[in-house]
C-alpha cells in the first residue's frame, strides 16, 4: 500500500436497517449500493470496480447494471469488506479499475431470499426464478443457448462447430497427457450422440478429474529460480450476468469484449505479436466467440478461420494446444488448464510446443458467458 | 418427479402472482422509460427507483434455444425446447416453447411466439406457444 494513494468518497447503510421482511439479500445490496452512490453523486456507469461478500458479484453487477473491469467476492466472513478495502486499494494503484463499490446486505433476521453464492441457483435466486423451471441441466443445456442465434446471424453450420473438436483433436493427438487422442473426422462428431441440439457429445467438454497451481512473484526475483521465469504483460476481466438468457447479445460476449481489451492495452500488443492462443472451451462455439470478441477475428469470420487451418498445427495462430477442453481434460472449471499450457509454451516445454513463442494469450470464462479474465504471457522481461 | 419451481421473492411477487392471474407483468422506469426484466425495485438502467408495473402484450418471438436430450426427469422423458424469446416490450426471458413439435423444423428462430401460463400447485410458469396471428 500506498499511504494516502486512496480515499472513500462515497458511504451509506440501507434505507432501513432492523426487520425488513420486504427485501431479499440481493435488494438490501442494491439499496445500499443506490444509497452510497447517491452519497458520493455517482451514477453505475461511473463505477469499474466491485467488490462483495455473500453475493454473486456477477449478480451484483448485472442487477445494478454496472460494467466492471475488477471484482472481487473474496468472502472469508464477517471481516470480508475490510479485505475487498484492501484489495480495492491494490486494484486503483495497479490501475485495474478506478472506481470502486463494496456492498454488503443480509437477510439475517428475516431469511429472505439468500443462498446467492457465485452461480446461485437456489430457489430464490434470480437464476432458480428465471430460468431452473424451464428445465435447465448444467451447463450443456445452458451454454450452448446463444449458439444458434449466433450460427444464423452469420450463417456458421454444425458441420463449422464439429470442425472445431476435429481441429483440437489433432493438437491432442500430439499430447500424451491428452484424454481423448485418437483422430475424428467431421462426420463422427455430427454422428455423436445428441446432448442438446445442436449440440453433439464431441462438440461438448469432457469431465475428468485433476488440478492444477501456480506460483507468482516480482518480476526481480523471478530471475533467481530454477525455471524460465514467464512473465505477466496485461490482464483483463469482466462480468456480464449470471443468467444466460440476460446476455445483451447472443452472437458475442461483452464480458469477453471487456476483458480482452483491457489485456491488450495493459500489454501494449497488437493481435500480430501474439504466438499462442488459449481459449477455454468448454463447447465447440466458445473458440468462435473468443476470437472474434478478442479481436483476432471479425464478427462472423471465426469458423471459417478455422476451417482454413489457421488455428491448427502448422497454422498462424495456435489454439488450444494441450487439446483443449474438448480432448485435453476438463475438471469443470478449466481456466487452470489454459494456464498451464501457456506457461508451458512460455517456457518452450509444451508437448506441441510452438517454436519460438514468445507471447501467448490465455482467455477464460466463467458460468455461461457469466464472467471472463485474460492474462498476456511473455518469456522476455 | 416434481418440476423445480421458483420461490418469488418480495421484489418478484407482483410476477409470479400475475403469472396466477394470466398476466405477464413488466416494470418500466418512471424516468427514462426502458422496460425491463427480471423484476427488481429500481431501473437498471439508470438506477431510479421511480418503476411501475404494467402488462405485457405477451407476444414475442423466438431468439435462441436449444433442444435437451439429457434425462430431467420433472420435464418428462422426451427431448424439450430451452429457448429464449424476445419480448414485444424489449426484454427477453427464458422459457419453453410448447404446442408444437421439439424439433428444429417446428422451432424457427424469430417466429411468433405468445404466452401462456402453466399451472405447478401455487406457481403458474410462462410458457410460449407458437403465435397463429402472425404479424399481431
Amino acid at each position: 500500500m500506498k499511504p494516502a494513494s486512496i480515499a472513500v468518497v462515497g458511504a451509506a447503510e440501507t434505507t432501513r436497517l432492523g426487520k425488513i421482511p420486504d427485501m431479499s439479500v440481493i435488494g438490501l445490496h442494491a439499496d445500499a449500493a443506490l444509497n452510497t452512490l447517491a452519497d458520493a453523486g455517482l451514477k453505475a456507469s461511473d463505477i469499474d470496480g466491485l467488490a462483495t461478500a455473500g453475493e454473486s458479484p456477477v449478480a451484483l453487477a448485472h442487477y445494478l447494471g454496472i460494467t466492471p473491469t475488477w471484482v472481487d467476492g473474496t468472502q472469508v466472513g464477517g471481516c470480508s469488506f475490510m479485505l475487498h478495502v484492501r484489495h480495492a486499494a491494490a486494484a486503483i494503484n495497479e490501475g485495474l479499475c478506478s472506481t470502486v463499490l463494496i456492498t454488503h446486505g443480509e437477510s439475517g433476521r428475516s431469511r429472505v431470499g439468500g443462498g446467492g453464492g457465485f452461480g446461485g441457483r437456489g430457489g430464490s435466486s434470480l437464476m432458480g426464478q428465471f430460468e431452473a423451471p424451464y428445465g435447465v441441466t448444467g451447463a450443456p443445456s445452458m451454454f450452448t443457448i446463444p449458439a444458434l442465434r449466433y450460427m444464423k446471424t452469420h450463417g456458421v453450420t454444425e458441420e463449422d462447430l464439429a470442425w472445431v473438436a476435429v481441429i483440437q483433436r489433432e493438437w491432442a493427438a500430439k499430447n500424451p497427457r491428452a484424454s481423448f487422442r485418437d483422430p475424428i473426422t467431421v462426420d463422427d462428431v455430427l454422428s455423436s450422440d445428441m446432448i442438446a441440439w445442436p449440440f453433439r457429445k464431441l462438440m461438448c467438454c469432457l469431465v475428468t478429474d485433476g488440478g492444477g497451481a501456480l506460483i507468482l512473484t516480482s518480476g526481480e526475483r523471478a530471475k533467481d529460480f530454477p525455471r524460465k521465469p514467464v512473465y505477466v504483460l496485461g490482464t483483463g476481466e469482466s462480468v456480464e450476468t449470471p443468467m444466460v438468457s440476460q446476455m445483451e447479445d447472443f452472437t458475442t460476449s461483452r464480458a469477453f469484449r471487456v476483458s480482452g481489451q483491457k489485456a491488450f492495452a495493459e500489454a501494449g500488443i497488437n493481435h500480430s505479436e501474439v504466438d499462442h492462443l488459449m481459449i477455454y472451451d468448454a463447447f465447440a462455439h466458445l473458440p468462435l466467440y473468443g476470437l472474434e470478441d478478442l479481436g483476432f477475428c471479425k464478427p462472423g469470420e471465426a469458423a471459417g478461420f478455422i476451417r482454413e487451418r489457421n488455428t491448427a498445427p502448422g497454422g498462424k495462430l495456435p489454439l488450444n494446444t494441450n487439446g483443449g477442453g474438448l480432448s485435453y481434460m476438463h475438471s469443470g472449471m478449466y481456466g487452470m488448464y489454459a494456464l498451464q499450457e501457456s506457461v508451458r509454451q512460455m517456457r518452450g516445454v509444451a508437448p506441441a510446443q510452438v517454436p519460438g513463442a514468445k507471447i501467448a494469450v490465455s482467455h477464460g470464462v466463467g458460468g455461461m458467458f457469466a464472467a471472463s479474465g485474460t492474462i498476456i504471457f511473455g518469456n522476455e522481461a | 418427479m416434481q418440476r423445480t419451481l421458483p420461490q418469488p421473492t418480495p421484489e418478484t411477487q407482483h410476477f409470479w402472482d400475475g403469472c396466477r392471474q394470466g398476466e405477464l407483468l413488466l416494470q418500466r422506469c418512471g424516468d427514462c422509460r426502458e422496460a425491463y426484466f427480471p423484476p427488481r425495485a429500481f431501473c437498471p438502467k439508470c438506477l431510479s427507483r421511480n418503476v411501475e408495473i404494467f402488462r405485457a402484450s405477451g407476444k414475442a418471438r423466438l431468439y435462441s434455444y436449444i433442444i435437451n436430450h439429457r434425462p430431467r426427469p420433472d420435464m418428462g422423458a422426451e427431448p424439450h425446447s430451452i429457448a429464449v424469446v424476445s419480448l414485444a416490450e424489449g426484454p427477453r426471458m427464458m422459457t419453453n416453447i410448447i404446442g408444437c413439435p421439439q424439433t428444429p423444423q417446428a422451432l424457427q428462430l424469430d417466429m411468433p411466439v405468445e404466452v401462456t401460463f402453466e399451472v405447478f400447485g401455487e406457481i403458474a410458469l410462462p410458457l410460449f406457444k407458437p403465435d397463429g396471428a402472425e404479424g399481431q
